[in-house]
Parts: structure tokens; sequence; C-alpha cells
């Protein structure tokens, strides 16, 4: 671990990333960095002065994984020596967390810390809804996505505006994304509209793209109404008692895929009595699509600036992958167990170095670069140079009066 | 050059706009409303003063109450408005027979006073600008049309109107976006409003608005949230700047004692009485009574997690938090919380007990961290804040469990205390019209008819139930009123039999 954080970790990318231009500011000199130390120790409070101090402490921590707080007003290795009133967090990228755990009620291939390709389906669905939505409702551009080392993925917006969030305002925006409410004891956990009224607009434009995936993820793949217990949830969510025991009548008889099944709710709309029992169905089955595709978000972490998450490249403790920047475009074809480990990227960095002989002994900054972290450090150095420009065109509008 | 020249003149047409303006009304408020941007300036006495500041905080201190009865906003207003006839007259500029000018300078004063009282801890900061918030509310609501606009005319709120071809093209967004209220839209006849999002925060939380690129397209009859959100934000942001200047300020010996007297009455205004445990009055329990306690005693919230953890040998954090912190001030010592919890999780090692649990355990009693004193959740928090996610237990069953699922939960826990299938469609209809904590009021009634309460009676007074441990001490004490009363009719027995 420690050779990996030594030799390859891309601590230059990461400080352009958090700190928007080469010169050091707040933004990375006032940053909290948190270290989990193995056995069971958490330091929090921990900031530096750029790339190499941070590298200096990294290396000689050895911690099993950092992770990345808000900018406060003050440094916060120095928080002792201000009052606590003057130690608050000021800036901080806006950050998502989505977590398969909180899809184990619908996906029927794995459960709990597991994950495999046909679960990584929903959250390749929850990237797609989520990254748009907030590109073209937010405007924010500067999205970057990475996977969590295991069964999730994180989202940081590093946009100025996105940085300036009050918690109240994260708590609204928060507010805004979130379809999928209710504990265990709550059946229907999309509650989202009036009555049969029309969806929400935001909503609306990210259930035309549900559509197809809610019939390939969810009928044809995860096949979620096929046992007994899948299909009774799915009844429990209409409100209309005629509609459920008419399709129970029918379900109970014989089986039927799930995609049989949805043929049948189908039907029901359009054999329906009136035009409010066909309204009333025809919300409760796009109610249905949302709750079984839309993203999950884990709130909590959106809602406030001093929220600690794990950096980027860090490596995952359990599974030894690295939590790499992942393109939104791609994601379908995301492969989680293809994420290089570790062990293999310093087994990559020992062929290097016998091949190119001797002379390669010497420690290098870019050693991720004879290594399969390549592409993904160039992902996030692609990402750090449109952040970089951004602050440039900024800094050179507010500039002085060019009269002269 | 140029620039200079522009400079100039838009100074100097500024100022005949403003001379304008003092020559036409003569007015230093011309205006019944007053964001506060400026201090008043002038002397005043001391007793005009405190007056000032000690009427508008009885104002205030009623909406704070009312915000912790959780009174529909109807109600809130009505009594605010009565308070403020009582205490701060602030009439509109029909009005021609009162002295409008000390009206308003009055209410001026007596805002820039709090300001001063309120600035100095984010707690209070937060409230007062809650509170001052809800008057300003108020009273626009209740403000003439005419007058209303003036006032809005009278700042720039940054706001742009959206174009025709923008609203044609984005017209069916724009009527889901009305969907939520029951009125008739006509999206093009409507005059709607672009600004940027993070102005009106809570028209986005609920989706009231069509977002698009960062800015939000506000109907004309919301245009109100963005005053008050501006409203809002001037007022955190000046307070925080008072707070920064006040210990340079050069002040007299004479006003810090009454701004610290200001500053506790708003404190005192509210009932804090369940954040400590009710330790040393013969009250401990031990971790052993607590299954046997749950079962008389505790409101559904607590019985589910009480079931849950019992279940599952777990709860998620939010859970622990709701729960530990309830049984903290029901008298469970931090020792038994720790034995208790131990036992709770029984698939738990030790170790990882001990290393994940342990410390939040006594995190909550205040002995690790900053060693805050926290206070047991109220119904309030627990319905409002930390709403529960897939996999959570904790919240309120009333407002969190789908209908089915409440019924048949309240029956499993609270039948053989007398709750019955025919009481059920009463608290459901409660439920359904939102009132949760009445649901709640009702099955304690239902629950302890057999110690003699009455409908209507609640926990005593006819009070309705407002925090858990509230629901359990008093189903304690009435436990021990029986008791009492039984040993008593034996002891009278035994002088008989002697």
């Amino acid at each position: 671990m420690l050779a990996f954080y030594r030799r390859l970790y891309p601590y230059k990318s990461i400080f352009g990333w958090l700190n928007h231009e080469h010169a050091p500011t707040k933004r990375f000199t006032h940053r909290e960095w948190a270290f989990t130390l193995p056995p069971d120790t958490y330091v929090r409070y921990q900031s530096f002065a750029d790339a190499e101090d941070l590298k200096k402490q990294v290396c000689q921590l050895n911690p099993t994984r950092f992770e990345i707080g808000p900018v406060y007003s003050a440094k916060p290795r120095d928080r002792k020596t201000v009052r606590a009133a003057n130690f608050t967090p000021q800036l901080r990228e806006l950050v998502f967390d989505i977590d398969m755990t909180d899809y184990d009620e619908i996906r029927t291939c794995c459960s709990g810390a597991d994950i495999c390709k046909r679960c990584w389906a929903f959250i390749a669905a929850a990237v797609h809804i989520l990254d748009h939505s907030i590109r073209d409702q937010f405007g924010y551009k500067h999205l970057l996505w990475v996977y969590s080392g295991r069964r999730g993925i994180h989202l940081w917006i590093s946009d100025k505006e996105a940085m300036e969030l009050t918690d109240e305002q994260r708590r609204a925006l928060v507010g805004w994304l979130t379809v999928i409410q209710g504990g265990k004891e709550m059946r229907k956990k999309v509650n989202v509209r009036q009555g049969s009224k029309p969806l929400p607009p935001g909503i609306q434009m990210a259930l035309e793209p549900l559509g197809p995936i809610f019939h390939e993820l969810i009928l044809l793949d995860q096949d979620c109404f096929a046992e007994e217990e899948g299909w009774e949830t799915l009844l429990q969510l209409f409100p209309d008692p005629d509609v459920v025991r008419g399709l129970r009548a029918k379900w109970e008889v014989k089986p039927l895929s799930s995609e049989a099944k949805w043929e049948d709710v189908k039907n029901m709309t359009k054999a329906g009595k009136d035009q409010k029992t066909h309204d009333n169905i025809k919300a409760a089955m796009e109610d249905i699509v949302l709750q079984y595709t839309y993203p999950r978000l884990d709130a909590e972490v959106s809602k406030h600036r001093n929220h600690l998450l794990k950096a980027p490249f860090c490596v995952h403790p359990k599974t030894g992958r690295v939590c790499v920047p992942v393109d939104p475009s791609t994601i379908d074809r995301f492969r989680p167990e293809r994420v290089p480990t570790v062990s293999q990227l310093l087994r990559e960095l020992d062929e290097a170095g016998a091949s190119a002989g001797g002379e390669a002994a010497a420690e290098h900054h870019s050693d991720w670069q004879k290594t399969s972290l390549k592409p993904y450090v160039d992902m996030l150095d692609r990402h750090v140079a449109a952040l970089m420009d951004e602050t440039r065109r900024a800094k050179r509008d507010a500039g002085p009066d060019r009269s002269w | 050059m140029q620039g200079g020249e522009d400079r100039r003149k838009a100074q100097a047409q500024k100022n005949i706009v403003e001379v304008e303006y003092h020559g036409t009304k003569g007015l230093r408020y011309p205006h019944r409303l007053n964001f506060y941007d400026k201090p008043p300036s002038g002397d005043i006495t001391i007793e005009e003063f405190e007056t000032c500041a000690l009427d508008r905080l009885r104002i205030l201190a009623e909406i704070e109450s009312s915000f912790v009865r959780n009174r529909p906003w109807e109600e809130l207003s009505k009594i605010t408005l009565a308070q403020c006839e009582k205490y701060l007259q602030l009439n509109s500029n029909s009005a021609k027979t009162v002295d409008k000018e000390a009206q308003r300078k009055k209410d001026h004063v007596g805002h820039f006073v709090l300001r001063l009282a309120f600035c100095r801890s984010e707690e209070l900061r937060r409230r007062f600008v809650k509170a001052e918030m809800a008057l300003f509310r108020v009273r626009y609501e209740k403000d003439d049309a005419q007058e209303l606009k003036d006032f809005q005319n009278s700042r720039d709120f940054g706001w742009e109107e959206v174009s025709a071809k923008e609203k044609a093209d984005h017209e069916e967004h724009l009527k889901a976006a009305s969907a939520w209220s029951n009125r008739d839209v006509n999206v093009l006849t409507d005059g709607y409003y672009k600004v940027k999002w993070t102005r009106v925060p809570d028209l986005v939380e609920k989706r009231r608005v069509f977002l698009k690129a960062g800015m939000a397209w506000v109907p004309s009859r919301e245009q109100s949230s963005i005053v008050f959100q501006e409203f809002q934000a001037n007022l955190m942001k000046a307070l925080e700047m008072t707070a920064k200047a006040l210990p340079f300020l050069d002040e007299d010996t004479r006003i810090v004692p009454i701004l610290n007297n200001l500053s506790q009455g708003f404190l005192a205004g509210v009932s804090s009485e369940w954040s400590t445990a009710t330790a040393g009055s013969g009250n401990e329990i031990t971790a052993d009574m607590i299954d046997d306690m749950a079962r008389k005693h505790f409101p559904a919230c607590m019985r589910n997690l009480h079931e849950c953890l019992r279940r599952d040998k777990h709860l998620k954090h939010f859970g622990r938090l709701q729960y530990g912190l309830f049984l903290k001030v029901l008298g469970l010592s931090i020792d038994e919380a720790i034995t208790f919890w131990r036992r709770s999780f029984s698939n738990i090692q030790d170790d990882k007990f001990n290393k994940e649990y342990r410390y939040n355990i006594r995190h909550s009693y205040g002995l690790e961290g900053k060693r805050a004193n926290y206070p047991a959740k109220s119904c309030q928090q627990i319905l409002m804040s930390d709403q529960p996610g897939t996999g959570d237990s904790h919240g309120c069953p009333y407002r969190h469990f789908s209908p089915d699922n409440l019924q048949t939960a309240l029956l499993s826990m609270y039948s053989s205390q007398g709750l019955t299938a025919a009481d059920l469609p009463e608290i459901m209809n409660t439920v359904k019209a939102g009132h949760y904590h009445v649901a709640c009021t009702r099955v304690f009634e239902i629950t302890h008819a057999r110690q003699g309460v009455a409908k209507g009676e609640g926990i005593g007074g006819g009070e309705s139930v407002t925090h858990p441990n509230q629901y359990a001490a008093r189903s304690r004490e009435l436990e021990r009123e029986r008791e009492g009363a039984s040993g008593k009719k034996e002891d009278d027995g035994d002088v008989v039999m002697g």
C-alpha cells in the first residue's frame, strides 16, 4: 500500500482538481483532510500547503484511506488557535453518493456488499439521469464521477457556484432530485405528485430515458416480478383494489415472466372503465418505473458542506481496487471488476522497471504513466484542465481595468 | 475618462431620484414594510431602547412558541397579528389619524436592538431569523396590494421577465410545475420571472418551479418567495457581520445587561425541559427494565425502534440516535446504556462494538468530542428532520409508515392495552389529515383509558404529545398514581382486618 501512495498516487492532479489553479490557494491550503489509520484511528482536521506536503504526510502515516472535506475559513491544522466562530466551512464541492445497498430491496442478483455486472446497470441508470439533470437543470459543467472502489459511485461537482452553495441550498437541491423516499415500512416510495396529475417537470424529463431501462433491466434482466414476493410488492403499488384483485387472480394461477405481467398491467389501462381509472393506473405505472429505476441518493452526504468523502484514487481497503474516475458517457460499459487493483499496478510497475533497466530505480512523479492507471489519471487531468481554464477566464474577466 | 463621466452622470441621476423621493413623500419610512437595510440614526433614550426591544420580543416569542406547538400558518398569522395589535401597531399609509412615523420608527429600532442581542451565537441567530422572517411574512401577506407593489418597486430584486417565446417553448413544463396547486394556470398569460435558483431554495425543494441552466422560472404569484428569501439572506448576513463587529463596539455599561436580559428572555420562552435526564429522582432505570417499559409506556416510534432492535439485533445510525437519546432522558445512565446496547447488538463482536458504537453512545451522553449535552429529539424534529431512507427504522410511524403497515403495527403494539380495530378509522383519519401528534395523543388516551384517561384529556390538561419523552413520562406517572392508590387501599384493608 505504501508503495502505491509513494510511487503511483497522482498528487499533482488531485491538487489541481481541488485548487483550480497552479499556485496554491485557500481552496487547497484551508482544506480539511481526514485519515483512517490502521487499526482503527481516525485523524481529522489535517491540512497541507501543497501537493508535496500532502504526499509527505500520506507516506509517513500510511493510511488505509483518506477523505476530503470542505475549505474552512482558517487552516484546519490551526483550528485550535482560532475561535470556534471563526472556523466554519466556506466552500465545498457538491457531492453525491449512490450506493448499491439502497437497491437491495429490488435487485434480485446480489445483496449487501456484493456487486456484479448485472446490478451495475442500476448504477449506470442513476448516473445517466443524474448527470443529465444536473447539467440541464442546474447548469453545472464540472462533474467528476468516481467509482467508490466497491459497490457505489461518487459525484463531485466543482463549479464555482456549486462550491459556494450553503447547506440550505444543498438541502433544496437534494430535495429537488430526491424521488425515492420512505423507510422499510413504506411500500410506495414515490410520492411526488398530487393525485394523478402530471409529474413535476424535472422528473417527467427523467422518466423518458427510464422507460427503456425499466424494460431492459427490471423486466428482462432482473425479472423482478417473477416470484410471488416480487409481484406482490408490485401489486401493492396500485391504489385501485379492483385492479389488484384482477391481476392477482390471474398471476396466482400460472407463472408468468415479468414482461408478460407488465403487459397485463398495460392492458388494464386500455380496459380502464373511465378516464379517471385510466389516469390513476397510468400514474401508478409511471411511479413504479421511477421506484424501480430512478437514482437512489444517499441524501445526507450531499446536504452538509462538512461531510467527508473518500478521495479519488484511494484504494478500497476491502477490494484493493483504486477509486478511479468514470466517464459517464461510457458508464454502461464500465466493469467494476476490471478496475485495476493495487497489487496489479505494483506488478506492472515492477515489470516496467525491469524492462527499463537500472535508470528507472529512482522514484519518479509520473510512475503511474507506466501502468494501467494512466487512462484514469489522464481523465482527471483533462477535467482539471477544463477547471483551470474556467478559473483563468473568470480572473481575466474580473481583472483590473485595462483602459490604458 | 469616459468611464468617470458616466459614473458622475449616474451619480447625479441617482441624487435627483433620491431628492424626488424625499421631496414627494417627505417621509423617513415611506413603506409599512421594512427590509431594515440601514440602522436607525438619531438619539434615543435608554428606556426607548429597551421598550422597543421588549415589545418586539413579545411578538417574536409568540411566533416561536407557535412553531414549537406546530400551529398551522393561518393560526400563527392570526395570533401574531393580535400580538402586533397589542405591542407594535403598524398602520398602512391610508391611516390618517395615527403617527405612522413613530410606529415605524419603533419597529425599526426594536429590530436593530434585537439584532444586537441575538447575533451572538449561531443558534440565536438562526432562531431570530426564523421568527423575524415569519413576522415579515405575516405583514407582507396582510399588506395592501398597491402599497405592496410600491414596496416591491422600491427595491431591485434582480428578477428578469420570461419572454413570450420562452414561455411558449416550455409551456408543458411550466404547466407541470404548477400541477401541485389546484388552480387553473394559463402559462402564456401569467407572468414568469427568472432568478438564480439559489435565491428560491424553498420553491426548488418543493419542485414548484421550472429549472433550466441554473435559473428558476418563478410564476408571479410565487414572487413573494423571492422577497422572503432575500429578506432572510440579508438578515442572516447582517447578523453575522454584527456578531463580528460586536466585540469592538465602544459600548456603554448600560446596554450590555439589557442585551443579555433580552437574549435570555427569548431562550426561556421555549421549553427545553426534556433536555436533561430525570436522574436522581428515584427514576433511574436499568437495561433489564427496558423490555417491560417499552411494552407499557413507549410511544409508537420508540416501540417500533425497540422491536426492530430486538428483531434485527441492530439499528442504523439515526435509529440509534433517536432511541438512544430518548432512553437517556428517560433516565438510563451511561453504564446501563452501554450494557443495553451491548446486549442488544448480540450479533456483533465485542471488538467491533467497542470500536464502532461505544464512542457514539458516550458521545450522546456528552462524554466525548465536543461534550455537548444533546437533548432527546422532539416530535417536531422526528417528523421534520433526517427523513428515514430505505432500510431505516427511525422517524414517526404515523407519518413514515404506509397506512396498512401503520394499522397492523398499532394493533400488534397496543391491542394488549385496549386498542381495538374499531379505534383505527378515527386514528387513520387524523393521520391522513397530517395531524400525526393528534393521532399519537389519541392512541395514548385509548391505551390509558384503564388508568382513567378520558378522550380529549391528552397527556394531561388536554395537551397533545409533542415529545416522546413526555408521552413516556406521563404514562409512567399514571402507573405510579394507580399503584399508589391500590397500595393504599390494601393498607386500609389491613387496618380493618387488624
